[in-house]
């Protein structure tokens, strides 16, 4: 069956968390999109007195939310933010994501619709390891460490780095910051980003 | 209190035991209740149930709104004789969803009933024969009045939680919008702000059938040999078939025919079908322990019921809320389908509400919330121990 093959590294789960922290401020409304079971959440109330909300599909994944004391709304993505009026909050968080759901443009226009501000992480598929893969050994990417393959892996789209900014630029959204994640590391500055870079964390707001 | 506990682990549920109902006297004159309606109305009896301790401080009452048709008594049994416990007697006791060992749990008979509080079958002092229909058009917010009356008179400021389901679930965001500082916890399950112009229809076909009966005499039958008992059996034969689904019905009963497994070709058999038979039976049941003029009251006050009446939006009318919220809705409703729980949930993340919103999926349509115990446990309870957890450290 499927020979072994490279797999693109989800950041550590510490570090992501860390740096999405840092990006909010503290004492604002934040929605988690696919907030899973409301870990960032709870550390943004916690540590940044954020008043928060989770959006998640799955219900127990709920469960273990609410056992944190992170409210939680069950809704698909798929189908938009239905039930979340403009502006009711300053940030959407979604967090490795984007790449699953069926139409990314939707979404991201649904995250700055309902906040002011969006915070996206997103696999860089210009990463370098992903074309010598293909390259080389003819093989499709796969992110993470989990046992998936082309045909069953919850991503649907596939972008580098070059690819997100132009669809950010088509849908009138301004970048604020691009972070870069090269190996273990943030590198704001750093050269040649999409091809170093695994993941990306962008701040998004609504273009004029 | 008279609560009688059953000694368990932790893990272990166990039942309230035998409990009793009490009844006191609320909105004596001068103090009567300003209804809606315009009227003022008392004095006003309570029937009401409590099942575990108040605690010293008194932060651990939660109050159970009941349904159309539900009375006080939600847990345990009257008697040792009796057949059948409390009507939410799986959610409600030491180890169970609403954990008696922790939290002191109060439920009363919604004014209009016919449960022990008063509704069209007290007597009306002025004349000594029942109210009949004489009574004061009722609206939720006045079921609410009575309610938020007994809280006090318990001696309790603020609830822990308000929870209810269907009409209880109307009760408990009415609460939440009128006496927003009341309660640190509200869970509304299969509801919505209002009822749907499907659910008035239903309500209307009901009212109508116990109209047309002849022993109905204008709502005048007490005393009399037969009271409306088919008109209220067939209203409550139609409100049936909306509180199921489609699957379950045809899961459970099917094309089956109840004794035969032949067509008997007769138009005056009844019960031929299993779900005629199920039908009728309902009807039966009901007539034996529901009056129709409660009927006729408690489903007008569901049919006025609009939360965001006299608010711009329902948003603006929750916003005074100082609560979290958990609400849930279930997949075969159709008689409070999962879009008026989204709209509740919009309305309480516009006005920057905490809100926590499951929609289950569930084959038993509107009825899930009295059937589904497991899955709502896994909400409510967790829900509970937050609130709960959050008000002693508020406290302390």
């Amino acid at each position: 069956m499927a020979t072994k093959h490279y797999c693109m590294p989800d950041p550590s789960v510490g570090l992501m968390d860390k740096m999405i922290l840092e990006q909010i401020d503290s004492g604002s409304r934040v929605v988690d999109l696919g907030c899973g079971d409301g870990r960032l959440l709870e550390q943004l109330r916690h540590q940044n007195g954020c008043s928060v909300q989770g959006v998640e599909l799955d219900v127990e994944e709920i469960k273990r939310a609410i056992t944190r004391g992170v409210p939680v709304i069950h809704a698909d993505l798929d189908k938009g933010l239905v039930d979340v009026p403009d502006s009711a909050f300053d940030w959407a968080v979604l967090s490795q994501t984007l790449q699953q759901v069926a139409r990314p443009q939707s979404l991201l226009l649904e995250m700055l619709r309902v906040a002011r501000k969006a915070l996206v992480v997103v696999p860089n598929f210009g990463y370098w390891r992903v074309r010598r893969q293909l390259l080389f050994r003819g093989r499709a990417p796969v992110t993470s460490a989990l046992p998936y393959e082309w045909y069953n892996t919850p991503n649907r789209h596939f972008m580098s780095m070059y690819d997100f900014r132009d669809l950010v630029a088509e849908s009138n959204i301004a970048i604020q910051r691009e972070i870069p994640f090269i190996g273990d590391h943030p590198a704001e500055n750093a050269w040649l980003t999409n091809l170093r870079a695994h993941n990306v964390l962008y701040v998004l707001e609504r273009g004029n | 209190m008279t609560t009688e506990t059953t000694t368990s682990s932790d893990s272990e549920q166990g039942s309230v035991g035998i409990v009793e109902r009490k009844t006191v006297r609320l909105f004596d004159a001068p103090n009567q209740l300003d209804m809606k309606c315009g009227t003022k109305f008392g004095p006003i009896d309570v029937a009401y149930e409590t099942y575990g301790e108040l605690s010293e401080q008194r932060d651990n009452a939660i109050f159970v709104c009941h349904a159309l048709t539900g009375d006080a008594h939600v847990a345990g049994y009257h008697s040792p004789d009796d057949q059948k416990p409390g009507w939410w007697d799986e959610f409600v006791g030491p180890g169970k969803a609403l954990d008696t060992r922790k939290y002191f749990v109060i439920c009363a008979n919604a004014l209009g009933g016919c449960q022990g509080t008063t509704g069209p079958t007290s007597i009306d002092p002025d004349c000594g024969q029942p109210f009949a229909l004489n009574l004061p058009v009722i609206s939720i917010s006045d079921i609410i009045d009575v309610h938020a009356e007994l809280v006090r008179y318990l001696g309790i400021e603020k609830l822990l939680a308000i929870i209810g389901g269907s009409l209880g679930g109307m009760q408990v965001l009415d609460w939440a919008v009128r006496y927003p500082e009341q309660m640190d916890g509200v869970i509304c399950l299969a509801s919505g702000p209002r009822l749907s112009a499907q659910g008035i229809a239903f309500n209307a076909v009901g009212r109508r059938a116990i109209v047309v009966d002849p022993q109905y005499h204008a709502g005048d039958y007490y005393g009399k040999e037969e009271g409306p008992r088919y008109g209220l059996a067939l209203a409550r034969m139609v409100a049936h078939i909306t509180y199921l689904s489609e699957a379950s019905i045809e899961k459970k009963f099917g094309r089956r025919l109840q004794d035969s497994d032949e067509f008997a070709y007769k138009l005056e058999k009844e019960t031929e079908f299993q779900i005629e038979s199920y039908l009728h039976y309902q009807g039966k049941r009901f007539v034996e322990r529901f009056d129709a003029n409660s009927y006729m009251y408690l489903t007008k006050a569901m049919d006025y019921f609009d939360l965001a009446e006299g608010y711009e939006s329902l948003a603006d009318a929750l916003s005074q809320s100082q609560a979290s919220f958990l609400i849930a809705s279930y997949t075969t409703d159709w008689l409070f389908p999962t879009i008026q729980s989204r709209e509740i949930v919009t309305a309480l993340i516009g006005s920057g509400k905490r809100v926590t919103f499951a929609e289950f999926d569930s084959p038993f349509g509107h009825d899930s919330f009295l059937l589904e115990f497991e899955q709502l446990e896994e909400l409510v309870s967790p829900f509970l121990t937050q609130a709960f957890a959050a008000r002693r450290g508020k406290s302390s």
